[in-house]
């Protein structure tokens, strides 16, 4: 007992010797959730940015588009990665919660249709193929090769694709099946990239999707197969994705524009203000060196004229995915 | 403890102290009973919850499981039949080796190498379990493609041998501990019969020893069941009516797992979904932990003749 009342005291001496307190320090933390498809460039540009300012911290999760909008509706977080844009049950969660928001357009991504490096048959695709294989109908019966094409051969077809929670899983089916969010359920899903990378560069008779960054990032394991909308207009036959073709819109309809969205309660932090122009500032170069395609200059000069007069909302009216925009139209046409 | 008992624990006249600590002591002592109470009754509401959306029939009678998609199918057996593969698979691994393990230790071994191989052995049981994960993803899965053609990279087998490797230890010290409590006097029997060293160990060790070794392998069985973080890392995220070990696959405990990794928001359908899974796979190992518990009782028993 004795004992215990000493060791007591002592405990309250140390804590009220000076030197002891801890002072909480002043560094500034900006906070970001989203897609694991804008990750590369979040993290491209937050790396970059901390080497300016050291004291600021960045914490970037990837918890999906869906999950990221989730969080920054409730005012969790100061920026949400997305790879759609911001949908109506997520603009009426904003709504609820008093969050006014800024959407900024960043790069665009073509989405990689992938297979094993040593699948022999498959060439390309078409778009109609697709929407065959990926289609909510499709479920437990269209589960071999040959049921896609008739002469590819009688194994049964691996899929792997983004989880229900990921941006990249909306856009595929708004523009493959043709209603967002609506596909078979019987494939490997998962909202780390890197698992199904893993997946696919592993199995033969596998079949995936996700951002062209990944596919950059680990060619020597992976196959592009190229995609043909069946639409002369913009590119004959079937088209690979990359700088070119998605830059100039022939590679469709798996081009889209990938987002930050930024509260405007956090831009009034000088911190994240500055984040946000660093961010437009660089973009461009970094964007390239993680695999993305950059907006045009004037876009980006664009986005941060949407930051300095605090134009909030979606330009794409907070329907969720529109296949096939520029994004240097729609700017043009809600900047003024 | 009755009533009786609770009453000269706390009402007889003691110092002060002596009470308290006793009180303490029974705190700690129905810490895991209260704490069992209280997950059964959390599985329960929910799953009463889920089931007032989803029936049985839908549950019980359908092989496709995908919950969180357009096209909802609610067919357990999609990850039943995941679970039973890599647990099997499991166990053929594990019981050979585990059984041979224990009959090594416990009738040829010298007291020197059973002093040394039965504490390294169960170094394998304290291996963390996503190790072994990536073990079975980055090492096996390789190996076993160069063997099996058209072996998926996620796929049951690898995962389903690596736990195998995994319950050895469970497996054989339990066993040696039941091999090594049959009386001598069954040996000797044996041997003034006239039967080999080998044949007393298969007609008589193991057969006197079977509940025992049975038990053992009931626990591995629960603890294959069980496992979580190996199937989620190799066998797939794919809910799969299969008994083909060569294709991705998903495991119930897999199922929570992909579930709690995303943002799914508490109280709705699929949310509810984990715990109709976490229910079933309750189900399962209760009755596993409860053949296993009789087996040992018999044990018990048997031991006082």
């Amino acid at each position: 007992m004795k004992k215990a009342m000493v060791l007591a005291i002592t405990a309250v001496m140390a804590s009220s010797i000076p030197g002891c307190e801890r002072k909480p320090q002043e560094s500034e933390l900006i906070k970001m959730d989203g897609s694991s498809t804008v990750f590369p460039i979040t993290e491209a540009v937050a790396e970059e940015f901390q080497k300016s300012d050291p004291n600021i911290r960045i914490t970037v999760g990837i918890s999906g588009t869906g999950g990221g909008f989730k969080k920054f509706g409730s005012g969790e977080i100061d920026i949400a990665d997305a790879s759609r844009p911001i949908k109506p049950s997520e603009v009426e969660q904003c709504k609820q919660n008093g969050i006014d928001y800024i959407e900024l357009p960043v790069a665009y991504d073509g989405l990689a249709v992938v297979i094993h490096p040593q699948n022999t048959w498959a060439r390309s695709i078409t778009v109609t193929e697709l929407k065959k294989l990926w289609s909510p109908q499709a479920q437990g019966k269209v589960t071999k090769w040959s049921d896609v094409r008739s002469d590819w051969p009688n194994e049964e077809i691996h899929l792997f694709g983004p989880g229900v929670d990921s941006g990249t899983y909306d856009y595929f089916t708004a523009a493959i099946v043709g209603t967002e969010h609506s596909s078979r359920g019987d494939f490997t899903s998962s909202e780390d990239d890197n698992v199904l990378v893993q997946g696919i560069s592993t199995d033969k008779y596998a079949l995936g999707f996700f951002g062209l960054a990944y596919y950059e990032e680990n060619r020597d394991k992976l196959k592009l197969l190229p995609v043909d909308d069946e639409n002369d207009g913009n590119g004959k036959g079937p088209i690979a994705p990359s700088l070119e073709t998605v830059a100039n819109g022939t590679y469709q309809p798996l081009s889209r524009p990938i987002f930050i969205y930024v509260s405007t309660q956090s831009l009034n932090r000088a911190q994240v203000a500055n984040f946000v122009k660093f961010y437009l500032a660089h973009a461009a170069e970094l964007v390239k060196e993680v695999g993305y395609i950059p907006l045009s200059p004037q876009a980006y000069s664009l986005a941060q004229n949407r930051v300095d007069k605090r134009l909030t909302g979606s330009i794409f009216g907070g329907k969720g995915s529109q296949i096939g925009v520029l994004i240097e139209d729609l700017l043009q046409k809600t900047g003024q | 403890m009755n009533t009786n008992a609770l009453q000269t624990v706390f009402f007889r006249q003691r110092p002060l102290l002596e009470r308290i600590v006793a009180g303490l002591l029974f705190i700690c002592a129905t810490v895991s009973v209260l704490t069992t109470a209280g997950i059964i009754a959390v599985l329960l509401s929910q799953t009463i919850a889920f089931f007032r959306e989803v029936s049985f029939a839908q549950f019980f009678g359908d092989t496709q499981w995908t919950p969180l998609f357009a096209n909802k199918h609610f067919g357990i057996w999609a990850l039943i039949s995941g679970t039973v593969l890599t647990s099997f698979i499991a166990i053929v691994t594990a019981v050979p080796f585990g059984l041979l393990a224990a009959v090594y230790l416990s009738e040829y071994a010298d007291g020197r190498i059973r002093r040394f191989l039965k504490p390294a052995m169960e170094i394998l049981a304290g291996v963390p379990t996503i190790v072994y994960g990536y073990f079975a993803l980055v090492f096996i899965t390789p190996i076993l493609q160069k063997v099996i053609p058209g072996l998926a990279g996620f796929n049951a087998l690898s995962p389903g041998i690596v736990m195998g490797i995994m319950i050895i230890p469970i497996v054989a010290s339990l066993s040696e501990d039941a091999i090594h409590a049959v009386p001598d006097s069954l040996r000797e029997g044996a041997f003034a019969l006239g039967a080999t060293k080998l044949g007393a160990i298969w007609r008589v060790t193991i057969p006197s020893a079977f509940s025992g070794i049975g038990a053992s392998i009931m626990i591995g069985i629960s603890r294959a069941i069980g496992e979580t973080m190996i199937v989620a890392i190799a066998a797939g995220q794919q809910p799969r009516f299969t008994f083909d070990p060569r294709v991705p696959i998903e495991t119930m405990t897999a199922y929570i797992v992909q579930v709690s990794l995303g943002d799914t928001p508490t109280g709705t359908l699929e949310y509810h979904t984990i715990f109709a899974v976490g229910m079933t796979l309750f189900l399962f190992t209760f009755v596993l932990n409860f053949v296993s518990f009789r087996l040992r009782q018999k044990i018990l028993k048997g031991a006082r003749l």
